[in-house]
């Protein structure tokens, strides 16, 4: 594919918009063709501004407005099955509704585009936005991003089609932005004037194994244990590959529309002596915090993550390798392990003891200021490592 | 009115010749086609009858149709990889989503058809074909959410009355008193205590176009009903019958026999409610007594007379009900004397 790249020549313009809106609007630009979902909080403005979309003749697709979110995602599984550009959007109780069909929409190998407005799970029932419901779906297969605001919504579900539907991918893409705090905040961000210019960046690829009743096969059969390996291998690779294609797809991006966003960020990392590593909208608080700490005398740096799946080692070695003490702000606990869900995981990038705290649970307020003293503590030795600490809970 | 049944192609072990002769009206002449769309050689029982509804359907339908197979016998029978025993698309995604699978490939039908990559003029059929478990349990919401968002979709559940390919667990199409391993006939409890969900009302009350009861045993009859689901604009809804040897414990050779004897008793009323006007399509001048049905079933040796006076009492009134909404006697009365 030859796209013909004149630079500063895409038109943009300045709105503003929740990010709810904002990546209803990057589907509706990307052309989707069946959007299938089922409301809840706080996804629900997204599919409501889709569904205007299609009864405004604004975009011309199907909308499902199915019986419930296992049904939605099956629903956006058989119409990308058929060859369709798809959509949908949940939240917490709504992805785990949808479990069942989150791993085989990995075996199936099709490019479902899925918005997550992220959300606690329940009991105690909350709508609020942590990212538990996120983190529950880690390990099923989906390229995974985590966004900070409303433009990096938008640009990231554009990117979220190219991707997924790249001949080498062909893998589904879950964007995660925060519940209320990306979903519901009105934001400044700049947008492609002409919908050609999103098309001409993601075409539809259809280039993924379809139902088609010219060259008629079987999609989903059984795999016994003589081939479940490799087949399942094959979407394992897949996804561990992608890395290259979220690259490329942002990078070209940046190309045409002047932003690009890597697989993640950092902040006055270069010396620093205390990393704070979060992930979603209280990424700029961490950066307050670093400003803070280093009116103080204490060089901090900060990081945030915007590819949870594939995970980027290579990326959070390169920028975390020389940082001495590391704290990462999980925003959903891992029940019965040892430290925070990201923590985790980047301990074991990192392969040495790095420090873990919660902070935001079922959407608990939280502020530069509780990050710099959580930062401030780690700095000083007032916790320990991979002993996982609260910011912002009540009680002993 | 007797009709001759002569159906090309068609060689069911079994099968008594001019089984549907006592239809109440003239069945349409179906040239089947020679070619087969659901292919030889899959991993179903021994005279195991999904594989006649299968073939027969797509035979019907034809090669520009698409299956949405859930979870259940016909799935793990008949796609192993890297083999398939279907000649057209077919996708499993799921066991309790083959409504919503299907709306969605359907709705894929549509805006590829607008935006031309699809021929607008071209007619593709999309079919579920579930199980019993998939369709009245398990896939009973997105079910319910199909019909009622009226997706161009033909759903065929074919009802063997219980989990089989599981090792015969019950479901909501399981019989009164039926045996089954999670409602075994004990020695308080004589089996499943529940009765049969009449899927074809419950797919009826959405206000669909087309739902219907059928039985493979009256082959005619079930090709007409494919026929006109798969002509209607809108959901259509086929409640097959199916009999399972090792789920019902027969002799393999009764596979038809069984079916007939369902028919034949009123057990299994074939019916059709086409925009609300609900009609029985196979009369039944005299009905043999229930036991004729249950003798010849493993499931059901555990039952004493009180138990087959009673399921006969339940079938009795079930056709009292049928022949009222029919309005008319076209399943007649019992006729104790009947030779089974």
């Amino acid at each position: 594919m030859t796209l013909q790249l004149e630079l500063g020549k895409v038109r943009q313009k300045r709105i503003a918009l929740t990010g709810n809106h904002a990546v209803a609007l990057a589907a509706k630009m990307a052309r989707v063709e069946v959007i299938a979902a089922y409301p809840i909080t706080p996804q629900t403005p997204a599919v409501e501004r889709l569904a205007e979309f299609v009864n405004n003749g604004e975009l011309d697709a199907e909308y499902i407005p199915v019986e419930g979110e296992h049904s939605a995602l099956s629903a956006v599984v058989g119409a990308s099955a058929m060859g369709a550009r798809v959509f949908t959007a949940t939240s917490s109780q709504g992805l785990g509704f949808m479990y069942e069909i989150l791993p085989i929409a990995v075996g199936l190998r099709l490019p479902v585009v899925m918005g997550i407005a992220t959300r606690a799970y329940s009991a105690p029932i909350n709508v609020w936005g942590d990212y538990s419901d996120v983190m529950s779906m880690r390990e099923l297969g989906w390229i995974i991003y985590m966004v900070s605001n409303v433009q990096e919504a938008f640009d990231t579900t554009i990117q979220a089609f190219r991707v997924g539907e790249d001949p080498s991918v062909h893998l589904p893409v879950a964007v995660a932005y925060d519940g209320f705090w990306i979903s519901h905040v009105l934001q400044p961000l700049e947008v492609p004037e002409d919908e050609e210019d999103v098309m001409r960046y993601a075409p539809i690829t259809r280039s993924w194994r379809k139902l088609d009743v010219d060259n008629p096969a079987s999609l989903g059969a059984v795999g016994t244990p003589e081939w479940y390996f490799e087949i399942r291998y094959a979407a394992y690779k897949a996804l561990e590959d992608s890395i290259k294609v979220v690259l490329e797809a942002d990078a070209l991006y940046g190309k045409m529309f002047g932003r690009s966003y890597g697989l993640g960020s950092g902040y006055k990392l270069e010396d620093a002596d205390v990393a704070i590593v979060t992930y979603g909208s209280i990424y700029g608080l961490a950066r307050k915090a670093v400003d803070a700490l280093r009116a103080e005398g204490i060089r901090a740096g900060a990081l945030k993550i915007r590819l949870l799946r594939p995970w980027p080692a290579d990326f959070l070695r390169r920028r975390l390798d020389g940082v001495d003490k590391v704290v990462v702000v999980d925003r959903a606990f891992n029940h019965g392990g040892l430290v925070g869900p990201v923590a985790t995981e980047l301990a074991a990038t990192l392969a040495r003891p790095i420090y873990s705290a919660y902070a935001t649970i079922g959407m608990r307020a939280t502020d530069s200021a509780a990050l710099k003293k959580a930062a401030e503590r780690v700095a000083k030795g007032e916790v320990e490592p991979m002993r996982p600490f609260n910011i912002g809970l009540r009680g002993p | 009115m007797k009709v001759k049944v002569e159906v090309r192609g068609l060689q069911l072990p079994g099968a008594r010749p001019g089984a549907a002769v006592e239809a109440a009206y003239e069945y349409a002449d179906f040239d089947l086609p020679e070619q087969e769309l659901f292919l030889p050689g899959h991993g179903l029982c021994a005279s195991c009858t999904i594989g006649v509804i299968a073939r027969h359907m797509l035979k019907v339908l034809g090669p520009d149709t698409i299956v949405v197979n859930p979870t259940g016998c016909a799935e793990v029978s008949t796609v192993t990889y890297p083999r398939t025993n279907w000649a057209v698309p077919w996708i499993h995604v799921a066991f309790g989503n083959g409504g919503s699978v299907a709306s969605g490939i359907e709705a894929a039908i549509k805006v590829l058809k607008r935006r031309g990559v699809i021929d607008p003029n071209r007619k593709i059929n999309v079919v579920v074909f579930a199980g019993d478990g998939g369709t009245a349990d398990i896939g009973f919401q997105a079910l319910s959410g199909m019909l009622e968002r009226r997706h161009r979709v033909i759903y065929v559940m074919y009802d063997n009355e219980g989990y089989m390919n599981t090792g015969i667990q019950r479901s909501g199409t399981t019989p009164l008193f039926a045996s089954a391993t999670t409602s075994p006939a004990g020695k308080k409890i004589p089996g499943n205590l529940t009765h049969k969900k009449p899927m074809a009302l419950i797919a009826a009350a959405h206000g669909i176009p087309y739902s219907a009861t059928a039985n493979p045993a009256y082959l005619p009859d079930m090709l007409e009903k494919f026929r006109k689901a798969a002509e209607i604009d809108g959901p259509s809804f086929i409640h097959v019958l199916q009999s399972c040897q090792p789920g019902w414990r027969f002799e393999p050779k009764y596979a038809i026999k069984v079916l007939e004897l369902a028919t034949e008793t009123g057990y299994w009323v074939n019916y059709e409610i086409e925009d609300g006007k609900f009609r029985i399509t196979v009369t039944v001048p005299r009905r043999k007594p229930v036991e004729c049905f249950l003798k010849l079933q493993g499931r059901f040796k555990h039952l004493g007379k009180e138990e087959i006076a009673f399921l006969q009492k339940v079938i009795d009134e079930d056709v009292k009900r049928l022949n009222e909404m029919a309005g008319g006697e076209f399943i007649g009365p019992l006729d104790p004397e009947a030779k089974c």
